[in-house]
């Protein structure tokens, strides 16, 4: 059975192979250890003059690496946790995303910025957080995040072909999660479309008419799921799954064209719930569409505690999902 | 080596290189007036013998990281005035369709942003690539005084020196950060921040283009040379305001500093005949830009990214 991190790790030798533009660097990244998630691993014992382990310094990986894809390479950075792209935050912003645009498309930037985010480990505070929700809507910057239905592996290599820069958003829990098979298991129930395309949206609709749509992306696919076939063993509610690869710049249409049959949403995200994702995909629903009912699942407006107990309560549940698609469909 | 080295004697070169940054700037600064530039800039008048010293000795296909006074490096890099007036007066025609502006230009191997501090990792990510693709180039990067006080700029130092990546740092201490003087801003040794991470440095106090020069050609030879980043700090003094109004200093400060004006020293190598010959060349080159670029379209805009 094939794990997302085996893919991601698999992405990684192929590109390396096949292109000797490619060059990855990163904090520990360095076999035997292979990095703090080991997506990197067998990586420099296979290219070492390519990888490149760095001093902790968070700010220079970004810019080297945004100077490197500038300047003819191809660099993938590996971020050790996703909490410390505020330390990026100014090279993603100001320089990487903006180059090509204010330099009149006479430049490209290819450039790969990899980072775990999410909880459900007890990292505590500053170890656990899902901080894409601050890059979404950066003009110039595409923020991707793998899950378990589409190939990880063709994600980051498209993120790796791909001329602009691309924040690619691993949620931690994902890399040992097996790869789901189409017509088996959860997806037995389910007719699954996608969008073309390099980063594709998934729509999953069940056997039955639907009730509501579940709008997700990444790691929160899993529960997802889960909620939905809570939702139809215990409610006889049924729920279409609307699965993002591609955060921002977002194309909505197929989550339209989900809601045109339920007229009912639910987002489920894992970063904080104001100012949201979930926020950005209701309104834009709701503009569209008059009527429509929204229920957004995130966690609290609160750091993400160390203690388990406190963590479970922070963070969304398959039963916040549950509860939210009962009290809409009420 | 390629370098682009003009002749040690041609005085009238570096003469007329910073005579054009000179009247470039000011009939930039006039422009302001008139309504046909708007925003802000940063003016390079009093720093000219920097950028026509240092690109006097780099090879023309070396890489530039320039920041927020970028003009005359610019200029001096071989950059046309016609496509820079052009761009700050956000016409179609500018160096990056007006999208840019006065501080965020490129051309051929030239970059800069306004950012201060963040152009420097990614000027060493430059010089990684030009190592790795065994180019010969190296990159150099400008920053100011009150740029030390930027965190990435340290990061980069110890990785550029680590990894011993052919760049040179320029940095141009013109002894104030916008209306903050340098005493207030920078602690300790400036030279001893790059000697530190065993970087050497060429530093002087100087206005005279041929002093920079040699002292140029000694740190982007070392930078080129294989055994890792080079640093260039020169002492010089800035004439007009930070950008457009903001000068806290004093007329005396002013009039002191102005006696040291590099068109000045270096003048006084220049034939009296060859004056009128500088004037009116640089009057041409900046005349017919800004004149030329005023008559150009505004860009459209294109509303997808
Ligand atoms: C990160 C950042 N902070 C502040 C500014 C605003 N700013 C622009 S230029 C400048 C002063 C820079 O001083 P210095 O590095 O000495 O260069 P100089 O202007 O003297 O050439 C400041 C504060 C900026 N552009 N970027
Ligand atoms: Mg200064």
């Amino acid at each position: 059975m094939t794990t997302v991190l085996d893919r991601l790790n698999f992405a990684l030798h192929r590109s390396m192979e096949s292109d000797e533009r490619v060059y990855v660097l990163g904090e520990d990244i360095l076999d035997p250890y292979g990095g703090a998630f080991k997506v990197t691993r067998g990586l420099s014992t296979k290219f070492p003059t390519r990888v490149l382990t760095t001093p902790i310094s968070e700010a220079a990986i970004v810019g080297m690496a945004s100077g490197m894809a500038l300047r003819g390479l191809i660099p993938v950075a590996e971020i050790m946790f996703g909490d410390f792209v505020t330390l990026v935050a100014d090279q993603l912003v100001n320089h990487a995303s903006k180059f090509r645009w204010i330099y009149n498309n006479l430049v490209r930037v290819p450039l790969v910025v990899r980072t775990p985010m999410g909880g459900r480990r007890g990292y505590g505070p500053t170890h656990s957080q899902s901080l894409e929700k601050m890059f979404l809507g950066v003009p110039g910057l595409k923020v991707i995040a793998p899950n378990t239905l589409g190939d990880p592996a063709d994600l980051l290599a498209a993120a790796i072909s791909d001329e602009d820069p691309v924040l690619f958003i691993e949620h931690k829990l994902l890399y040992t999660r097996q790869l789901l098979e189409a017509g088996k298991a959860d997806l037995r129930d389910y007719q699954v479309d996608q969008t073309f395309g390099d980063y594709p949206t998934f729509t999953m609709r069940p056997t039955k008419p639907a009730h509501l749509t579940l709008a997700c992306y990444g790691y929160n696919f899993e529960l997802a799921r889960l909620a939905a076939l809570d939702l139809i063993m215990e409610h006889e509610i049924f729920s279409e799954i609307i699965l993002f690869s591609q955060l921002s710049p977002f194309n909505l249409d197929p989550l339209f064209q989900s809601l045109e049959r339920t007229g009912k949403l639910v987002t489920v995200e894992e970063g904080t719930i104001s100012l949201g994702w979930g926020a950005e995909l209701a309104a834009r629903s709701v503009e569209k569409m008059r009527g429509l009912m929204v229920r957004r699942v995130a966690a609290l407006d609160l750091p993400v505690a160390n203690a388990k107990s406190l963590e479970d309560k922070i963070l969304p549940s398959v039963q916040d999902i549950v509860n939210a698609g009962l009290y809409i469909v009420e | 080596m390629r370098y682009n080295v003009l002749a040690m004697d041609d005085n009238f070169t570096l003469y007329k290189t910073m005579l054009v940054i000179r009247r470039f700037e000011e009939r930039l600064l006039s422009e302001f007036s008139t309504g046909k530039i708007v925003g802000t800039t940063h003016a390079y008048i009093g720093q000219e013998a920097d950028a026509a010293g240092i690109f006097s000795v780099v090879d023309t296909e070396d890489v530039v990281f320039s920041n927020h006074r970028c003009h005359g490096h610019f200029l001096a890099y071989g950059g046309e005035a016609y496509q820079l007036a052009a761009e700050l007066m956000g016409k179609a025609s500018g160096l990056v369709g007006g999208r840019g502006g006065s501080q965020h230009i490129h051309w051929r191997n030239f970059y800069s942003n306004g950012i201060q501090g963040g152009i420097v990792p990614i000027a060493a990510g430059m010089a990684l690539a030009e190592k790795e693709r065994n180019t010969g180039k190296i990159v150099l990067v400008f920053i100011g005084d009150g740029t030390l006080g930027e965190g990435s700029l340290y990061e980069s130092m110890n990785i550029a020196a680590l990894w011993k990546l052919p760049i040179l740092f320029v940095l141009e201490d013109n002894h104030y950060a916008q209306t903050t003087p340098v005493e207030k801003a920078v602690a300790g040794s400036m030279s001893a921040r790059f000697t530190a991470f065993g970087i050497p440095v060429w530093e002087r106090e100087t206005s005279d283009v041929l002093e920079v020069r040699s002292l140029a050609m000694e740190a982007a030879a070392s930078a080129r040379s294989g055994t890792g980043p080079a640093c260039l700090i020169l002492h010089t003094h800035r004439f007009s305001a930070h950008s457009k109004g903001d000068d806290p200093r004093s007329p005396e400060e002013l009039a002191r500093i102005h006696k040291i004006d590099p068109l000045t020293i270096h003048g006084l190598r220049l034939a009296t005949e060859e004056f009128p010959r500088a004037a009116s060349e640089v009057a041409e080159i900046v005349n017919n830009a800004f004149d030329r670029a005023s008559l150009d379209p505004f860009p459209e805009l294109c509303s997808e990214y």
